[in-house]
């Protein structure tokens, strides 16, 4: 039964249902339950949110990265499941924590002041979800001191800033700064994409990393939880 | 008056006007004597005719040559020219002996036997004549017994063979065996060209040179012209 | 099932009303004065049997009569000739029907050329980089050969966009001569393609043995009518306006057996035809139905394509110029002549000036091709790997020819909107501005796999260099190795018994027992 279960967990993340209502590629599956439906008949059936994670979770993200890889899948199909991924971590993550299970690190993203570009946001805060991290994403066109009050409140693990234009890029910049004057710097890793920056950039303004997109972003933050 | 007649020549070879009916490139030309009507007129006149064919003739296509060159000058317009050419050469031909001038040679062109086109070679034929030969062209689909009569009758200096098939191009081969056969083959320069055809094959079948186009068929026959008086 | 093709619901056309009919009046008067030139002897007298003018050349070399055609014969073959011609193919699945009124186009291969280019790729060193290796194409022609028309047979049957097959490369093996040219030829294509087979003949006294063959492969005499496999092209009129001897005897003897066969005339607008667009199209209209004309004098209702090949001379060799905009043009018209005839066309496209493959090679075929295709000829001979004015065949050009008439056919897809599908969007549209991130990638996926969605450039390099030629010739090597269905052994070895002339080597069952 447990089995089951699981497996069916898996073979709907690698659909991309997150639930009942949502079309996965296999037509014949509409209407059954999706991820978040089967997550809560796991937990209640007293199958634990580790093994749901490990093996079910985990590794149906690790075949649909496989189908992306050989060009089986597109960008849409990978967001559709980390999406159903991303929401079955919300039921288990306040479970771990009870349990003192070591979760993966928590996450504040947001796109700088004066810029309201968020597709590129919108899809690594998606795709970090499904890889198993805690996200808060904060909006587009978010001012210092918020992004300060939220830093210092939340204790993020990670910083995300985004920024399109070459006119907002200077924000991520004013950001760093002000998290030194603040005492907060040395609490956060600060993770900057977009466009407009760079590598070089990343460095210049005293970044810890840039990610070109979403699956980067994903491979330096496995750097930093290992190390 | 001599010089200023030579300069009308030169003008309305330049200009592609082969009578007075035809346009130049500079408007309202139309009317006015064109090359025929000039050398006529020179002719008339007593103008020395190696002058009228070296400074009038030769030069103007020089200068043809260089705007064409130049991307100044089209096919169309370079044919024009040298059509004028060709129809002032026919006028001089009767006086080229007394007044002392060695013509170019005598040119035989024919597509070969089985082919019907014929742009080619028409556009080959007016740039010899062009360039000072004399050029009798015998057609197209012309039978190999044909062109074996007219060089024995002509005793033309070059035989130039078109085709533009590949089923055709072979008929080129029976033509040069045909000449052998009848004892002709040392008497003429063979040339041959058209689209399947390469400077290989005429090495192949025995002919003399390959003419990619009708310039290049022009300058393998100068050289051929100049190893002739090196030899003799 | 016989194929699609595609239906174009909106033909571009360049003339209007007036001046297709004024075209045609124009057509009608020079095919009555000058009338044509005809160098043979049964057509002249044909055509004085059925009321033309007819009237010996005197002082020309070979025999020759001036032809006056007056209008009634001509109006006459346009009642007679069919309206539909149905081309069929040895897998009926890819027989085409064309039908005059109805811009329905298939896209077919040719011409025959001579030289057959065979592409390389060495790797060399980057200056710059010593560590990274760049391999550049390098084209080598040589003379085509009879193994190379059923390479070339056999890659256009997987191509996907071409929907028929002109023999693209003349065979010139040393065991080929004009007696066995045709049998060879054409038992080549038909054997590696199951698509329809159209060429020209070399030799009339190989006709018989040719429809002989295809009857055989057809299932006899009445199946070959009901399902032509094959069918032929001839030039029969040479601009300006002569009948040719030999051509006009074997097109006169492929109509007397009521096999389908196109009448072309390839005039070039400034040497063979008026440089301007007005006398070449009133001049090739003329020819084509000079042509049309004797077809059906000879055997009424026999199916005919109206087929142009018009073309631009060149200001700089007064050589071909395909790649000009003007051909396209003339074309276009060609096209809008034959719909006003009812009669189904034959048009070309695709032709390039350039001799290899590469950007000048994409820029003047993706031009015409798109355009003329647009104006909706049902046979569209689109030229696919021809280089060099229609000289050099390349298979690799062929390969990149079939990939942009697919983006072609997409593009020409109808658009999908109706009530139901705007329903769907509203719904979605609200759905999403509903939401914090605003985003439709949900939606994408069920179309995503419908085939609603145009997929990439299937040649698209890694961004850093142009990879075209690499990746297309690894496409070309996977359909080499695609198996083909080649005739059936009984019917193979019928014809290798029967047949005379067929080179041992191209039997695939040879060896066999």
């Amino acid at each position: 039964m447990s089995e089951d279960i699981i497996s069916m967990i898996k073979e709907n993340v690698i659909q991309g249902r997150k639930t009942r209502d949502d079309m996965g590629i296999d037509e014949t599956l509409s209407g059954t339950p999706g991820v978040l439906e089967l997550t809560e008949s796991a937990l209640g059936n007293n199958i634990s949110p580790e093994a749901i994670i490990k093996q079910a979770l985990t590794p149906g993200m690790e075949v649909v990265g496989e189908k992306f890889s050989t060009k089986e899948y597109f960008i849409p199909d990978m967001l559709a499941s980390a999406d159903a991924v991303g929401a079955a971590m919300d039921i288990l993550k306040p479970l771990l924590e009870e349990s003192n299970v070591e979760t993966k690190g928590k996450f504040v993203i947001a796109t700088v002041k004066g810029d309201i570009h968020d597709i590129g946001k919108n899809i690594v805060a998606i795709l970090l979800k499904g890889a198993g991290y805690q996200v808060n994403d904060i909006g587009i066109d978010v001012p210092e001191d918020k992004i300060i009050n939220v830093v210092r409140e939340e204790q993020p693990d990670y910083l995300g800033l985004s920024a399109l234009l070459t006119t907002t890029m200077t924000s991520m910049e004013s950001v760093i700064k002000a998290l030194k004057e603040n005492n907060l710097r040395d609490n956060v890793k600060v993770l900057i994409g977009g466009a407009a920056v760079s590598d070089e950039y990343a460095r210049e303004i005293g970044a810890d990393a840039f990610c070109a997109d979403g699956f980067q972003a994903i491979r330096v933050l496995e750097e930093f939880e290992t190390t | 008056m001599s010089e200023d007649i030579i300069e009308l020549i030169k003008k309305n070879v330049i200009q592609g006007r082969v009578t007075q009916d035809d346009e130049g490139i500079e408007e309202g030309m139309v009317g006015q004597p064109g090359v025929t009507e000039l050398i006529k007129e020179a002719l008339a006149s007593d103008v020395d005719v190696s002058g009228i064919i070296n400074k009038g003739l030769t030069a103007s296509m020089e200068v043809v040559g260089q705007k064409f060159e130049n991307e100044e000058y089209y096919i169309p317009d370079m044919l024009a020219s040298a059509e004028a050419v060709g129809a002032a050469m026919e006028i001089l031909e009767p006086h080229l002996a007394k007044s002392g001038v060695k013509p170019k040679g005598k040119i035989l062109i024919a597509t070969v036997k089985g082919d019907m086109h014929d742009i080619g070679k028409n556009i080959v034929s007016i740039l010899l004549r062009g360039a000072g030969y004399m050029v009798k062209d015998l057609g197209n689909d012309v039978e190999t017994g044909d062109i074996v009569e007219a060089v024995r009758e002509e005793k033309p200096d070059f035989l130039g063979l078109s085709a533009l098939l590949t089923s055709t191009m072979v008929n080129m081969e029976d033509t040069i065996k045909a000449l052998k056969e009848n004892g002709l083959r040392d008497r003429v320069k063979i040339i041959i060209g058209g689209a399947p055809l390469s400077q290989e094959y005429a090495e192949s079948i025995g002919a003399d040179g390959y003419g990619a186009d009708g310039f290049h068929a022009i300058s393998v026959i100068e050289s051929l012209n100049s190893g002739d008086s090196l030899d003799s | 099932m016989p194929r699609e093709g595609i239906l174009i619901s909106n033909p571009l056309e360049r003339l209007s009303g007036e001046q297709v009919r004024q075209i045609h009046d124009a057509s009608i008067e020079i095919l009555n004065d000058p009338g044509l030139l005809c160098f043979n002897k049964k057509a002249a007298e044909i055509f004085q049997s059925r009321g033309a003018k007819v009237a010996g050349v005197s002082g020309s070399d070979t025999p020759c009569w001036t032809v006056k055609i007056p209008e009634k014969l001509v109006t006459g073959a346009l009642d007679s000739a069919p309206k539909t011609v149905t081309l069929g193919a040895r897998n009926p699945d890819n027989a085409l029907i064309m039908k005059g009124d109805e811009p329905r186009v298939f896209f077919i291969t040719g011409s025959e050329t001579n030289m057959w280019l065979d592409v390389d790729f060495p790797t060399y060193v980057n200056k710059s980089d010593p560590g990274k290796e760049i391999k550049v194409p390098e084209f080598q022609p040589r003379r085509g050969m009879v193994a190379d028309l059923c390479d070339s047979a056999h890659v256009c049957e997987h191509l996907e966009s071409v929907d028929g097959y002109i023999r693209t490369v003349n065979i010139q093996d040393k065991d080929i001569t004009g007696d066995n040219k045709d049998v060879n030829k054409f038992f080549a294509c038909l054997n590696n393609t199951t698509k329809h087979v159209m060429s020209g003949l070399t030799s009339l006294n190989q006709l018989d043995n040719v429809v002989k063959m295809a009857e055989m492969i057809a299932g006899g005499p009445d199946k070959l009518k009901e399902n032509p496999i094959i069918s032929f092209i001839t030039c029969l009129v040479k601009s300006p306006l002569q009948f040719v001897d030999d051509t006009t005897e074997t097109f006169m003897e492929v109509c007397q057996r009521g096999l389908p066969i196109v009448v072309s005339s390839s005039p070039q607008a400034g040497t063979s035809a008026p440089i301007k667009e007005a006398g070449i199209m009133a001049q090739i209209n003329a020819e084509v139905l000079a042509g049309i004309t004797l077809g059906q004098l000879v055997n009424r209702g026999t199916p005919v394509l109206y087929g142009s090949v018009p073309v631009r001379a060149r200001m700089d060799t007064l050589g071909d110029s395909y790649g000009s905009i003007e051909t396209s043009q003339y074309n276009i018209d060609c096209v809008q002549m034959a719909r006003f005839y009812k009669l189904p066309n034959y048009s070309t496209s695709g032709v390039c000036d350039t001799k290899i493959p590469g950007q000048q090679s994409s820029i003047e075929r993706l031009f015409s091709d798109i355009v003329v295709t647009l104006s909706g000829p049902q046979f569209l001979h689109c030229a696919f790997g021809l280089l060099d004015c229609n000289s050099v065949f390349c298979l690799l050009q062929a390969v990149l020819d079939d990939t942009h008439f697919q983006m072609i056919k997409f593009f020409l897809k109808s658009p999908r909107i109706n009530e139901q599908e705007l329903e769907t969007v509203k719904k979605q549209i609200r759905e999403v501005v509903a939401t914090p991130q605003k985003m439709f990638i949900n939606y994408i996926r069920p179309v995503m796999r419908s085939g609603e969605i145009s997929p990439p450039y299937p040649f698209e390099g890694d961004g850093d260099s142009d990879s075209v030629f690499a990746l297309a010739n690894e496409r070309l090597q996977e359909l080499r190795a695609k198996p083909v269905e080649h005739i059936d052994p009984d019917t193979t070895a019928r014809i290798f018994r029967e047949i005379p002339g067929l080179l041992p080597r191209l039997n695939v069952y040879k060896g066999e027992r």
